[in-house]
């Protein structure tokens, strides 16, 4: 429960701090003096760098989110996730194909999938993940890349799975050869990148490198947003 | 009339054609398949390791799911899908503390799994459910003259009790080609081991099982086999050209599913994209009976 003075207790790795109730992950954090330099990034809930593990006072659950989009609770243990060192291998998209044995080559693991649903439990952007797993198994890329289109890349999919699968780098692998090969031609892209290489929008750029950073969030919050 | 389909991922990508034949040949006898949303691997090979009940997950939230989309009846035509929901499933009724486990892993998950679906094979769903008096009216090109083994292979009849029929002399396969209007032939081997996942450790013994089963079929009459099983497919259509290197008496002839006999005898034709799903090409043995 929080106290009177609306404030609650954290433990950080073991250490016990009071901070504000309603507060985030990282602005409790920073509350209780810590200087975060990793694990943290845009704290807008977009990046992904600030993956947490966490338990809540009652529960023996551990359970994962964004540090940034997470509030604190009463009695709650945690830790940062500065780094997850998942796989990575290096490719040359133009060598691969759309087909399953490009994941047999560079993810072999995933086809170890047990259908578990640990990593979709732990998603903090509730993202179907065994389900895009499933999906690249069965050479469904257009199905991964829908169903991974929002991930973050936080990888705390890959720190639970038993099948020791980096989700989050296979799915990035289906969404590059969906788009490269599969996706439907944009209509406009060319003549679009044709009009940017002409320089038809490099006075605008300049002009925005020339402004204070002030100027620029403003300018960025008033843009126009074109909706279909 | 229509009822839930478990594919299977081979069924998506390297048994395209079997997919693709099941689906249509069933329609155009009035079934409807209705696909399984959100499947996953069936588990591949069910795990007889009583001590790791993680490779249970796999099929029993195939279960589950069925369980929640279906009215009670789950259609595998895979014969490793089928063996291995059907498996699993008896374990899971059989041994309630695993049961248990397997709940309270799943416990976030909303629905609790029951296992009561019925996994069915199309073969038994036509025999037993559609009727081959029925199939036989949705005939409308019978396959004349064409002489097939049928091959049962190792998944689809054991362990008794849970295989394709209840009998240890089934003759459900038998029973389909001569309702498409195929004349099936004696084919001693029809449900030995095809050499399974030895063919990726041990060649010689898949080649060996290759050229037992195809001098068998070939005893009998046969023009080609018919399976149910992708693997069994594999070793002996793609291997089959390595076995006939390797004895060149050998009689090869191509493999078919037996659903894509099915959507022959039914009238829709041999689909072109389904060649390149052969190794050994089926279009002779079809042209010649005019079937392509």
């Amino acid at each position: 429960m929080a106290t009177q003075d609306n404030m609650v207790t954290m433990v950080v790795m073991g250490e016990a701090f009071k901070v504000p109730e309603g507060s985030t992950i990282v602005t409790a954090l920073e509350y209780a003096g810590f200087q975060l330099t990793t694990g943290v990034g845009c704290r807008e809930g977009y990046c992904g760098a600030c993956g947490t593990l966490f338990r809540e006072s009652g529960d023996h659950r551990i359970k994962g989110g964004l540090a940034c989009q997470t509030v604190v609770s009463d009695g709650m243990h945690l830790a940062q996730i500065p780094f997850v060192p998942g796989e990575k291998p290096v490719y040359d998209i133009r060598q691969l194909r759309p087909v399953i044995d490009s994941f047999r080559q560079l993810y072999p693991e995933i086809f170890r999938c047990l259908a578990c649903n640990t990593c979709t439990k732990i998603c903090p952007q509730e993202l179907q993940v065994m389900d895009y797993v499933q999906s690249i198994i069965r050479g469904d890329l257009a199905s991964a890349a829908d169903l991974s289109f929002d991930c973050l890349r936080c990888g705390l999919c890959a720190l639970r799975c038993p099948a020791e699968i980096v989700q989050y780098n296979a799915a990035t692998l289906a969404r590059r050869l969906y788009g490269r090969y599969l996706a439907p031609a944009a209509p406009g892209l060319d003549e679009r990148v044709a009009d940017v290489s002409s320089g038809l929008f490099d006075a605008e750029i300049d002009q925005l490198q020339g402004i204070s950073g002030e100027q620029l969030s403003l300018t960025y919050y008033r843009r126009e947003i074109r909706t279909r | 009339m229509s009822v839930l389909y478990f594919p299977g991922c081979t069924l998506k990508d390297k048994a395209s054609n079997f997919d693709a034949s099941t689906v249509s040949s069933m329609a155009a006898l009035g079934v409807e398949l209705k696909e399984l949303q959100r499947w996953n691997c069936c588990g591949t090979v069910f795990s007889m390791a009583s001590d790791d009940l993680m490779q249970q997950l796999a099929p029993a939230r195939t279960l589950l799911r069925a369980e929640q989309q279906g009215d009670g009846i789950l259609l595998a035509p895979c014969s490793m899908c089928f063996n291995t929901l059907r498996r699993a499933q008896r374990m899971l009724l059989d041994e309630p503390e695993h049961m248990e486990k397997i709940r309270l892993f799943m416990s976030l998950e909303a629905e609790l799994l029951q296992a009561d679906v019925q996994v069915m094979h199309p073969l038994s769903y036509l025999r037993d459910q559609l009727g081959w008096q029925a199939l036989r009216q949705g005939v409308t090109r019978p396959l004349q003259g064409l002489k097939l083994a049928a091959y049962y292979g190792c998944l689809l009849t054991r362990p008794l009790e849970l295989g394709i029929d209840d009998t240890c002399d089934t003759s459900i396969f038998e029973e389909l080609l001569s309702a498409l209007g195929a004349e099936p032939v004696a084919f001693d081997e029809r449900e030995a081991c095809c050499g399974s996942y030895q063919t990726l450790t041990n060649k010689a013994v898949t080649l060996r099982r290759c050229q037992e089963l195809l001098r068998s079929a070939a005893h009998g009459g046969a023009q080609a086999l018919v399976t149910s099983c992708p693997l069994c497919a594999y070793n002996l259509d793609q291997m089959q050209r390595e076995a006939v290197d390797e004895w060149p008496d050998l009689h090869g002839m191509p493999v078919f599913y037996f659903t894509e006999l099915m959507a022959l005898a039914t009238g829709l034709g041999w689909d072109p994209d389904w060649t390149a799903r052969h190794q050994v090409d089926p279009l002779p043995l079809l042209q010649a009976h005019g079937l392509a």
